[in-house]
């Protein structure tokens, strides 16, 4: 049978079903490497990122531009949040990826990890707990890591705010980035903020359930019409910028502990991306094209 | 380097017994005095006293002796071998408080090594992704975590309250693949595995014979300070279970107390029920200070620290060296050519 298989089938068919089996071998033996933050490039490269590939490259056409900028050594890519769910995260790993080869390493919230489901595939996506401690570590290991100082603040913020930069928190991620003397990448992603327009934010619900907020966006106006199909995100066209890097290192570690050249570095990195922004609005036709 | 006289407490399990045996026959160690409750099989030239950490007679061997160096490796670690949760919270909790007293008074000792485990740390959520030694322990915590942080706290009292006492706190992770499996073995022992459903923790074990050489060196070459023992490195619970060649029995987190319960009642596994937040988000730690500034680096990593746990219980069943073969097998035979066979 297997014999007939391959006539029919053609050449190709061994190769791609030996690696299948390839795959299925080494997951159903645990025959994978993780790296102390649970990163398991396995398990990225064969499912998450095929998984999110078609969402990138055919329902958002994700344009990518600078990507010449992202330096090859430990980086920090600072982004602008935004979309009521954290679409921008997994689009912005599979350009980064797709960029340089490496698995961007995202912080990301509490609430992330003590989400069931979301929280383990989100470690095992190259994700961890936003704090000092890791950041420095993976840093210091030539890492690119990946933070959106905005948090639950830009993506929940309603959709007649689009595009405004949210605060950004205390600017920890410029200590970070001076303690470590790494260059701070700023990056612009058009798209994301249409994808789930949000109406209005029941305060009250989110309250109730420990939820940073919680949205009612426009598709669930289309639901009693179209059902699940009207919750998908809208496709918006996106393009994902990387600005001129940052340099830190003349700053010199000891400046993370001076709140002024910190809040100063991180308002200039908020402006360039609220910049950027603004300059690629100016140019956008349509949101959809 | 002068001639070591040390006493070991927890000398009953097999792996400290072996460390006892390895202390023995290290050149600069005169005298090697091991207590415990039980005496293990095989102890050769190790001087043995039985007796609780709290009884007397350990202080007046600590003195009668000369005693240079304290090993204290005597926590409880499991509750139904221990006694009760109660029992075990006593003995180690009190019995820890009485020895370090005890140890106070004994003035020809210089050395305390304490085995500690990195359960300290905690397990939760908003936890760094990986532990270093300054990382705070969890302050919230109750059950045999608790006894640890309150353990080592007695042991910093008494390296300040006796200056010329030097401390060597060293914070193991799960021991595989020795002498003696730790109570994660039995858990892979099960027929399947309960896993909580949603979560899949980051484990981190250590080699036994890591475990073993990183308290010689602690005695014979003492390096004070706090460090971390782990082999690099992490498995995932869900690819263990996979190695260990077992099903997994994903349990909705309301239900994990009560399945562990009927775990240890089934008699396979010693699971304090304490410690099921390490089922939902598992602990790692960073082991760069042991190889810096210890001068260790453990012989096996996590993941072959693992492996050599699997091996030494010759799992039955497939295990992966058959699926690699039957995938080559196959594969080899879809390339003949059609007609061929």
């Amino acid at each position: 049978m297997l014999d007939a298989l391959a006539e029919v089938l053609g050449d190709g068919l061994p190769d791609h079903l030996d690696r299948v089996a390839e795959f299925l071998r080494r997951r159903f033996t645990g025959d994978y490497e993780i790296d102390d933050y649970g990163l398991d490039p396995h398990l990225t490269e064969h499912v998450l990122i095929p998984l999110v590939q078609p969402l990138y490259r055919h329902w958002f056409r994700v344009a990518s531009h600078g990507r010449d900028t992202i330096p090859p050594g430990g980086a920090l890519v600072v982004a602008n949040h935004a979309g009521t769910l954290p679409v921008d995260g997994l689009m912005l790993h599979v350009d980064l990826w797709e960029a340089s080869g490496r698995h961007p390493r995202e912080l990301g919230a509490d609430l992330v990890f003590e989400t069931p489901v979301i929280g383990h595939f989100a470690r095992k996506s190259g994700v961890t707990r936003a704090n000092n401690r890791d950041a420095d570590d993976l840093l210091a290991r030539g890492e690119l890591v990946v933070v959106f100082p905005e948090g639950f603040k830009g993506l929940g913020k309603p959709f007649a705010s689009r595009y405004q930069l949210e605060r950004f928190g205390r600017g920890g991620f410029v200590a970070t980035a001076l303690r470590a003397g790494v260059p701070i990448v700023p990056t612009a992603i058009v798209g994301s903020e249409e994808i789930y327009p949000l109406l209005w934010d029941a305060r009250q619900i989110a309250r109730a359930l420990g939820l940073p907020y919680f949205p009612f966006v426009a598709q669930m106006l289309a639901l009693p019409f179209l059902g699940p199909v009207g919750l998908l995100p809208l496709p918006s066209k996106w393009s994902i910028t990387y600005g001129e890097p940052i340099d830190t290192s003349d700053l010199g570690p000891d400046a993370a502990d001076d709140p002024m050249v910190v809040f100063e570095l991180a308002d200039r990195v908020r402006s360039t991306i609220q910049d950027m922004l603004t300059t690629i609005l100016m140019g956008r036709q349509s949101v959809f094209f | 380097m002068s001639s070591r006289r040390v006493l070991l407490t927890g000398v009953g399990r097999p792996i400290m017994a072996r460390m006892a045996r390895r202390l023995a026959a290290h050149p600069d160690v005169d005298l090697v005095v091991g207590v415990d409750t039980h005496e293990p099989r095989r102890l050769g030239p190790v001087r043995f006293v039985r007796a609780e950490l709290s009884n007397p007679i350990v202080g007046a061997t600590l003195r009668d002796e000369g005693i240079d160096t304290l090993v204290h490796a005597g926590m409880h670690t499991a509750p139904r071998a221990a006694g009760g949760r109660r029992r075990m919270k006593e003995r180690n909790v009190i019995g820890s408080m009485q020895l370090l007293a005890a140890a106070q008074h004994a003035e020809d000792l210089r050395h305390v090594v304490l085995k500690s485990f990195t359960v300290l740390y905690g397990s939760d959520a908003a936890d760094p992704g990986v532990f270093s030694e300054d990382t705070p322990v969890d302050r919230t915590a109750s059950g045999f975590t608790r006894d640890v942080i309150d353990v080592e706290g007695y042991a910093t009292g008494l390296a300040r309250r006796r200056p010329d006492l030097d401390l060597t706190t060293l914070r193991f992770a799960n021991f595989v693949g020795g002498v003696e499996d730790s109570a994660l073995s039995g858990f892979f022992s099960l027929p399947v595995v309960p896993s909580v459903l949603g979560f899949d923790p980051r484990l981190q074990f250590c080699h036994a014979e890591d475990a073993v050489e990183v308290v010689v060196r602690a005695v014979t070459d003492p390096r004070p300070g706090l460090y971390n023992v782990a082999g690099p490195g992490a498995l995932y619970l869900s690819q263990a279970i996979r190695q260990a060649g077992r099903m997994r029995l994903p349990v909705p987190g309301a239900f994990v107390t009560g399945m562990a319960d009927l775990a240890n009642r089934s008699g396979r596994v010693d699971v304090p029920t304490d410690q099921l937040s390490f089922l939902l988000f598992g602990r790692v730690v960073d082991v760069t200070r042991l190889v810096t500034e210890f001068g260790y680096t453990p012989t096996h990593t996590t993941p072959e620290a693992f492996a050599a746990f699997l091996e030494r219980r010759r799992q039955r069943g497939v295990t992966r060296r058959d699926l690699l073969a039957l995938q080559q097998a196959v594969a080899a035979r879809l390339r003949q050519p059609a007609g061929d066979a």
